[in-house]
């Protein structure tokens, strides 16, 4: 068997063979970039993260207990990866600036009359969960988060897919609670909106 | 006065708001007083309040 970077006589998890847990990870490529991205909005970027993510995957095997799957411990790792990139480059004084608009705290919402009544009231959704049988809807909810602004999205994953803590996201992008929840707010608005338009009311009987 | 306060109803804009915010801080008593009510009579406002959670459940399956 060839021994390079990933074989050590200490591999104690329950994945014994190196080269089987090498291709098990590279299964995992595609959707750990697919996540880096939606956080990033920067492909290169996106692509070095999940390079680091696999590379410290397989340095820290061992560590690995089997109790969770591959692919919720590899998002660990990458969560960790994405908020030192975002870290890094939020000090650039451009994205600060679209991040500011985005945060504009502009009270006209077309969603609602200015009486603060639905504009158009949601639709009922019947069981939403039973989406979750459809391989479909998780395309379909791709689709929905790259429409969001790229600020937005990134806010949005940090708090929802990584489950970082309000107070964390602040500190992280110095930003008031005030701004963040208006950002997330508008986040869930838009995706709400998009997936009732393109999954919920968009067949008959889904 | 306080009783004013409690009863004065929310508008759907200021519910969906409260709503969201409650997946992000802990909303207050009277917050979710006002809430309660507000959900007893809108029909909408109950959609989109278990939209919203159903949308948390969505995003914690997309991570993982």
């Amino acid at each position: 068997m060839p021994c390079g970077l990933i074989c050590a006589p200490d591999a104690r998890s329950f994945i014994v063979d190196a080269d089987l847990l090498a291709s098990e990870l590279d299964t995992h490529r595609r959707y750990l970039l697919r996540v880096a991205q939606l956080q990033l909005h920067d492909a290169d970027l996106a692509e070095d993260v999940v390079q680091e993510t696999l590379f410290a995957a397989l340095a820290a095997r061992a560590g690995f207990s089997g109790r969770s799957s591959v692919k919720t411990w590899l998002t660990g790792i990458l969560k960790h990866k994405i908020v030192d990139a975002i870290r890094q480059k939020q000090r650039q004084p451009v994205i600060l600036a679209t991040f500011n608009e985005e945060a504009d705290l502009d009270d006209f919402d077309p969603l609602f009359k200015d009486n603060g009544a639905w504009e158009a009231p949601p639709a009922d959704w019947g069981d939403p969960e039973n989406a979750f049988a459809r391989q479909e809807f998780m395309r379909v909810m791709d689709a929905c988060l790259d429409k969001l602004p790229p600020n937005t999205a990134r806010v949005f994953m940090m708090r929802e897919v990584m489950g970082l803590e309000t107070d964390e996201i602040c500190k992280e992008l110095t930003i008031t609670a005030n701004n963040l929840w208006v950002i997330l707010y508008r986040a869930r608005m838009a995706l709400r909106h998009c997936l009732e338009q393109n999954w919920f009311t968009a067949q008959p009987r889904r | 006065m306080l009783l004013h306060r409690l009863t004065h109803m929310l508008s759907c804009k200021e519910v969906s708001r409260l709503l969201s915010q409650g997946e992000d801080r802990r909303l207050t008593l009277p917050e979710r007083l006002k809430l309660r009510l507000h959900l007893r009579v809108c029909t909408a406002c109950t959609r989109f309040a278990r939209q919203i959670a159903f949308l948390r459940a969505a995003l914690q399956r997309y991570g993982t």
